[in-house]
């Protein structure tokens, strides 16, 4: 980010890399230079009415070049991935696969959160990470005590349904090729180049 | 005919209903389900938001366990997010040699390699309806859903986005065709691909209960006794949080959601214990008694306990019935 502060003033420099950016860290072909701003993006989305941009002005903001405002936005982190967008959108463009990228992007970046939602997906891949498999009742109660400690109260009689019904572990689980699965993570990690 | 089967971690434990079903209701269909050895979670939607790589790996890890248990090269996956992430990531990495080449230098790491595309990667709906069929599903009804109203909930991933595509993203129809040939009466859902929220119940509470109340309502609207689900994040969303939603909004609404394999049981004449039915919060005992079904060992008729107020926390289980 520094490198495009530094370009300031060549802004068309700067809005063509931050777009470039954005497209070399999404897999596929992902044309964000050919959204023709129609909104139905916006439209289909389930929760477009909690985010502070749609997505279409996202992509706007991403082709003029403010990745400060893309990058801190809240509207990846309130994408529900149910990708009406993307096989809505005239233009063929991934927009799912967008909000994913941006999601990295803005961590990898050091963006402070701009909602709860960074947050319960790194406390998910502790999980992950550390046993192989997910584990709800930890990922649930580790997460709400340190977001919304009264909300443990409004989920309370939901465990408690959960755990009386045989729903929910009690204890992770590991799985048996932890070491390997361990290796093939951090190996991962040292190959993923974010641009 | 012989399968890989992809539990995944919500199998395990909050959806073992399901897996108990499709287990269950494989057998009369003369399916047999391998389960991939070693398995590990496929990530769901939250690892692709961190690391693009080490997700790929995550899901590239299954494949090649998958092929490793018994190179079937068919895996069936029954929970949408697993396969949705088990498809993505085998497609992407045919569609690009690159990715594939580091996905496959991580899994070196764990002395493991996947070769794109030698598992070919399938919803449980899609090897039911287009590997068994409509005539054959007809044939194993022994107990049909007749004047049961059911409204087929197919959630966002199998739907969409098309890595595989079985149906249509927009109005699919099978699990609908399926219903029916169980002798249930499919009502119009109009919302039947819509989301119900996945993970938002967490991060932004407000939101996530106005998806879920969409959804109960408009299937309460349409007069639907239960919904039918094809994937166990749906279930633990529309079930699970059904009480809260109801608390949110001042609502009292009521409607069980079970999985279509339970549904499959059913009519098949299973037994409802060997099902997992009862393990749902919002009890499916009323809606079924209707229809004749009661848990074995009791005897028809109209249902044991009546909740009074829906707005009463739900209390636990009985941990044994009388």
């Amino acid at each position: 980010m520094t490198s495009a502060t530094a370009e300031a003033s060549h802004p068309v420099t700067v809005e063509k890399k931050f777009m470039q950016q954005v497209m070399v860290n999404t897999p596929g072909e992902t044309h964000l230079e050919m959204c023709i701003q129609c909104g139905s993006c916006g439209g289909s989305c389930p929760s477009a009415a909690e985010m502070d941009h749609t997505p279409r002005s996202l992509i706007a903001l991403i082709r003029a070049g403010n990745f400060e405002e893309v990058l801190s936005s809240n509207t990846p982190w309130y994408c529900v991935s149910c990708y009406y967008c993307t096989v809505r959108c005239p233009q063929e463009i991934h927009i799912t696969d967008v909000m994913y990228t941006l999601k990295r992007m803005a961590v990898h970046a050091g963006i402070k959160d701009p909602c709860a939602a960074p947050d319960f997906s790194k406390t998910f891949v502790s999980w992950v990470e550390n046993y192989g498999r997910a584990f709800e009742l930890g990922l649930m109660s580790m997460f709400r005590l340190r977001h919304d400690p009264l909300g443990v109260l409004r989920i309370t009689d939901m465990a408690v349904g959960m755990v009386s019904k045989g729903r929910m572990d009690l204890a992770p689980k590991s799985i048996k090729g932890l070491k390997s699965l361990k290796a093939i993570i951090a190996r991962a990690k040292a190959l993923e180049v974010v641009a | 005919m012989k399968y890989g089967y992809f539990p995944g971690c919500s199998l395990e434990r909050n959806a073992a209903a399901y897996d108990k079903s499709a287990r269950a209701v494989a057998e009369p269909l003369g399916m047999e389900f391998v389960e991939v050895e070693d398995w590990n979670c496929c990530g769901a939607t939250e690892y692709i938001s961190l690391n693009l790589l080490a997700s790929y790996a995550l899901s590239a890890r299954n494949l090649a366990q998958a092929v490793r248990t018994d190179g079937l090269g068919e895996l069936v996956a029954p929970c949408s997010a697993c396969y949705l992430n088990l498809t993505k990531c085998d497609k992407s990495m045919r569609e690009s040699p690159s990715l594939a080449a580091k996905v496959n230098e991580a899994l070196a790491a764990g002395g493991l390699s996947y070769k794109p595309g030698s598992m070919r990667v399938r919803h449980l709906l899609d090897v039911i309806v287009n590997d068994i069929g409509f005539e054959a599903l007809r044939a194993k009804v022994t107990r049909p859903l007749t004047g049961l109203k059911v409204a087929p909930f197919y959630g966002c991933f199998v739907a969409r986005p098309g890595y595989v595509q079985f149906d249509d993203t927009e109005f699919p129809v099978t699990l609908d065709r399926l219903l029916q040939a169980l002798g249930a009466e499919v009502v119009d859902f109009p919302l039947k691909a819509q989301c119900c929220g996945g993970h938002m119940t967490q991060i932004s509470e407000g939101m996530g209960l106005e998806m879920i109340r969409r959804l109960v309502k408009t299937a309460d609207d349409r007069g639907a006794d239960l919904i039918v689900t094809i994937c166990p994040m749906c279930q633990l969303n529309l079930d699970a949080f059904q009480g809260a939603m109801n608390r949110h909004f001042g609502l009292n609404l009521h409607v069980p959601v079970l999985y279509f394999t339970q549904m499959m049981g059913l009519a098949f004449g299973l037994d409802q214990a060997a099902l997992g039915i009862g393990s749902e919060l919002v009890s499916s005992r009323a809606a079924l008694a209707a229809i004749g079904a009661t848990p074995e060992g009791e005897a028809g008729g109209p249902p044991k306990r009546v909740k009074k107020d829906d707005k009463a926390l739900p209390m636990p289980a009985p941990l044994m019935r009388a």
